[in-house]
């Protein structure tokens, strides 16, 4: 029975536009550093220049003299010894005797204006004891390596184990292979404001991904109960995992309080670069075997990642990184070692796609290694291995509800090949393109002598949804009511859009559930239930749901009430006098916990997507021009085509960025090239046109069959792009990004260890 | 401290700031214009572009106390009450905003950009917004958007 007399616009399916558009354009959105209250003050933190070393004292005499300070916090001011954390409670709120990575807080300033507040930190004279940087996180797993946190190095350890571990095969391909830490580089800057309330709590508008796990590791910190302490959620700039972890919120809520003052922190760009966690560098060691037919038999890998300072998620990174470390591929037999090790580097966290990305980096060359080593196509290899529903994959989980991995794979072969040719220098007296389309774009480095073309092909996966046990729960609050204007209705979630578009989405599934047209998403607060963090691309699955289902219950009553009154259910006008108001709480069906040696059914389901890449390379250079990347993704339904399009594309642009350009630089814990300037970001001259082909393989679980899509993008296309470049130059390059010494000189990334693919790194030797 | 008078979206301003104050800081915290962006506060990311005299401008690059007398528009002064510019309607209409924080430094030097060339080439558009860094949307449909807003500005 249908409630709306006309057909709704904007419904599940349509390209319906963002209800935040319009006030982003006009330049009228409130991003949390556009927040202002008369009389607040500003709060700054005093950092580490040193990655390790200890404190002996901290005098902030000279520091309090200084006009408008109102405040200085250290150590010994914390109402609590209570730590944060996103998956272990392991850092102090400003560092207690000992700082383990360069930019870890010691202190922080509210004053009168945030001139005055860093005057002040650069006043406070701190007295440190160095120690010896501890920044390989191979060494750090050794027996010998002094640690750097009660219980040892090792923050967490998987193995996976999978059929006979110790198979052999007829070809054997090995590699090691290295992953630098990448940026999230959210253009937007962690900021904040905090309001002391009478009561003697706070109220915190922040940019975050998740204000519910933000509350539960800021109010022990500040010693008071979760019910004094609400969150807001400000406008986001951009999140891709960087604002999952607490970076200055517990520091702005005790300035406000020991000011009774509203105090707003906003970082600088490099103070971003300190302030958040990045992707997680990884060294991956690698062998595959297979028949001589291609059929895959075994694959054994170890692989380490660099969890830096304190863990963040560094425990789910791991368990991501073995599980998918075979890729999306029948493989029978397995051994899969992942160890996520503490150094003195930043701390490293969520990125987009994470754990998934460094394995397919290393697998998706080993699988282009063993094809030039059959001699077979590198599509139709994969394609002969690839999963499909029913497959299991090395955790032994099967596939479930998913387009068949080698669909995916000779779709995006299919795809339109980009239109021009490649460069031809001085065709008919003319470069045959203009500069900025060839390597070197404006430096006018080449008019296509020296240029060669490669095409190369990957694909990859990834968990939606938390994984491995965790309650996975969004609260959604639908309200269908009657206004002087008509029928409206309201959601209310604690999801945060932080750009990806889930105020669309819900706004969408309320349109087509409710067949209402007025849909008005409410701001996100901790005075509903959780939504469970923007992140493992799982909004539009959790939030989604949660939303579809209160619809559902919404108009269960409805019904109900037009059948009390004997009224037809379109007689809304008449039934609304009493608006209907249903809350639910959604889950997803429960997943396994982790085991000794393998992960069982711990995953929810799995994203699929391949990419295939044509780059121009410059021999002489070495430097790289992408000139177009194809993706077919399994997205199951796409709920707004637009919006799916605008994350993939968003998604591949980010690892074209691991790809070639992308490097947070460390040199022993120190980060070098913490701005915009020396950071590079792909801008629009390096971004090709893209080609998306949307495959809907919807899943039974999800709302309309809508998987996450958020990752995919960025998993794959990374490995396509260095295949290209590999195909273009014969060069190995077992190193993102790639840099142009590794294409001119053939230079081959080394870890200086000797670790058998499998085995547990802690046992590794030096080569 | 420098008292400064600036013409900003028409209206003529008057404040005191010190010298090494940004036309950005001052726009955004002593005006109340917060539409332009501080991403970077470097140059390097176009967030916080605007006009000076007609000149695209990173606002964070200009000190506020050597723009006295200056014109400035900014993201605010386009489009009017319930009508959005052309420009701002199709980044909406194409999907060009995703978390939006690059947007109106986008919109400003795509306004400064159909300005002076109404019919620009796909590459043209590329080399005028390669100063504008966008993390969400890979640019496609920025490119798109900008298109769209020629088309709809000078090709009815």
């Amino acid at each position: 029975m249908t409630l709306a007399r006309t057909r709704v616009r904007g419904g599940v399916g349509e390209s319906a536009p963002r209800p935040d558009g319009v006030p982003k354009v006009r330049g009228e959105f409130p991003y949390a550093s556009d927040l202002y209250l008369e009389g607040m003050l500003f709060g700054h933190t005093l950092r580490s220049p040193h990655p390790h070393a200890l404190i002996r004292a901290v005098d902030v005499t000279a520091a309090r003299e200084i006009s408008g300070v109102r405040v200085i916090l250290t150590e010994r001011d914390l109402p609590t010894r209570e730590r944060f954390g996103l998956m272990k409670r392991d850092q102090p709120v400003l560092a207690e005797g000992r700082v383990r990575y360069a930019g870890e807080a010691i202190a922080i300033i509210a004053a009168d204006e945030a001139d005055q507040a860093r005057a002040a930190a650069k006043a406070i004279v701190v007295e440190y004891e160095i120690l010896p940087p501890m920044s390989d996180p191979i060494a750090a797993l050794g027996p010998d390596a002094p640690a750097l946190h009660e219980g040892g190095n090792v923050i967490d350890d998987v193995l996976v184990v999978h059929g006979d571990p110790d198979a052999q095969a007829e070809v054997v391909v090995q590699g090691e292979y290295e992953v630098a830490m990448q940026d999230q580089a959210a253009l937007g800057p962690e900021a904040g404001l905090a309001i002391p309330t009478a009561d003697g709590g706070v109220t915190l508008h922040i940019a975050t991904q998740w204000l519910h796990e933000d509350l539960g590791q800021i109010a022990p910190a500040l010693g008071l109960p979760n019910e004094q302490v609400r969150l807001v959620l400000a406008g986001v700039g951009g999140a891709f995992g960087a604002r999952e972890d607490v970076t200055l919120q517990i520091h702005a809520c005790l300035l406000a309080l020991a000011t009774k003052r509203p105090v707003r922190m906003s970082y600088g760009r490099e103070e971003s670069f300190y302030g958040h966690v990045h992707r997680h560098p990884a060294r991956l060691f690698y062998e595959h075997g297979a028949r001589r037919d291609g059929t895959l038999v075994y694959v054994r890998a170890t692989i380490v990642l660099d969890g830096g300072a304190y863990a963040s998620s560094t425990s789910a990174v791991v368990a991501n990184a073995g599980c998918f470390a075979a890729g999306p591929y029948r493989v029978p037999n397995a051994r899969v070692r992942s160890v996520g090790a503490y150094t003195t580097n930043p701390p490293a966290g969520a990125m987009r796609g994470f754990g998934a990305v460094q394995a397919c980096f290393a697998y998706e060359a080993q699988m282009d290694k063993l094809a030039a080593a059959l001699d077979m196509d590198p599509v139709v290899l994969r394609a002969r291995n690839a999963v499909e529903d029913g497959d299991r994959i090395i955790t032994s989980q099967p596939v479930e509800g998913s387009e068949p991995v080698a669909n995916l794979l000779r779709r995006c072969a299919a795809l339109p090949m980009p239109a021009d040719e490649v460069a031809h220098p001085l065709r008919a007296g003319r470069p045959s393109r203009d500069p900025l389309l060839l390597p070197g774009g404006a430096g006018n480095l080449t008019h296509g002598e020296g240029i060669r073309r490669g095409t190369g092909f990957a694909a990859g996966f990834k968990n939606v949804c938390y994984s491995h046990g965790f309650d996975d729960v969004s609260h959604a609050r639908v309200r269908l009511e009657r206004t002087d204007s008509g029928i409206r209705a309201r959601v209310h979630t604690a999801a945060a859009e932080v750009g990806q578009g889930i105020v669309t989405v819900c706004q969408q599934i309320v349109r087509t559930a409710l067949e209402v047209e007025e849909v008005i998403v409410e701001t996100p607060d901790t005075t509903i239930g959780s939504a469970g963090s923007s992140s493992a691309s799982r909004q539009t699955w959790m939030t989604g749901g949660a939303v579809l289902a209160a619809c559902r219950e919404v108009r269960a009553a409805l019904e109900e009430r037009a059948l009390a009154r004997g009224r037809a259910m379109d007689e809304l006008a008449a039934l609304l006098d009493e608006p209907i108001e249903r809350s639910v709480a959604w889950r997803h069906r429960p997943t396994e916990k982790r085991d000794g040696h393998t992960q069982n059914h711990g995953h929810v389901a799995f994203l699929f997507a391949a990419h295939r890449a044509t780059v121009d390379v410059d021999l002489g250079t070495g430097l790289v021009k992408v000139v177009q990347v194809a993706t077919s993704q399994d997205v199951g339904k796409a709920i707004n085509p637009q919006a799916v399009v605008g994350q993939l594309e968003g998604g591949i642009a980010q690892g074209l960025g691991l790809a070639v350009m992308e490097e947070v630089l460390l040199r022993d814990g120190q980060v070098r090239n913490a701005s915009f300037t020396d950071y590079l970001l792909p801008t629009i001259l390096d971004m090709p046109p893209v080609v998306c082909d949307l495959v809907e393989h919807p899943h039974p679980d999800a709302p309309y069959g809508a998987k996450g899509v958020g990752e995919p993008p960025t998993i794959s296309s990374t490995p396509a792009i260095v295949a290209a470049i590999r195909a273009a130059t014969g060069r190995e390059l077992n190193r993102v990004p790639v840099r142009p010494d590794d294409i001119v000189f053939g230079t081959v990334a080394r870890s200086g260890w000797r670790i058998v693919p499998g085995s547990d790194p802690a046992m590794a030797a030096r080569a | 401290m420098n008292d400064v008078r600036l013409r900003v979206n028409g209206v003529a301003r008057q404040t005191a700031v010190p010298d090494h104050e940004s036309l950005l800081t001052t726009l955004r915290e002593r005006l109340g214009l917060p539409g332009s962006k501080n991403a970077c506060e470097q140059g390097e990311c176009g967030s916080c572009s605007v006009l000076m005299d007609s000149e695209l401008v990173c606002s964070c690059l200009v000190l506020t106390a050597g723009a006295d007398g200056r014109a400035i528009e900014t993201v605010e002064s386009l489009g009017a009450d319930g009508v959005l510019h052309p420009v701002q309607q199709a980044f909406v209409d194409a999907g060009a905003v995703q978390c939006g924080f690059c947007t109106p430094g986008l919109i400003v030097a795509a306004y400064a950009l159909l300005r002076e060339n109404p019919e620009p080439s796909d590459l043209e558009v590329r080399e005028a917004l390669s100063g504008n860094l966008c993390r969400c949307t890979g640019y496609g449909t920025i490119l798109a958007a900008v298109q769209r807003a020629s088309r709809a500005m000078y090709r009815r």
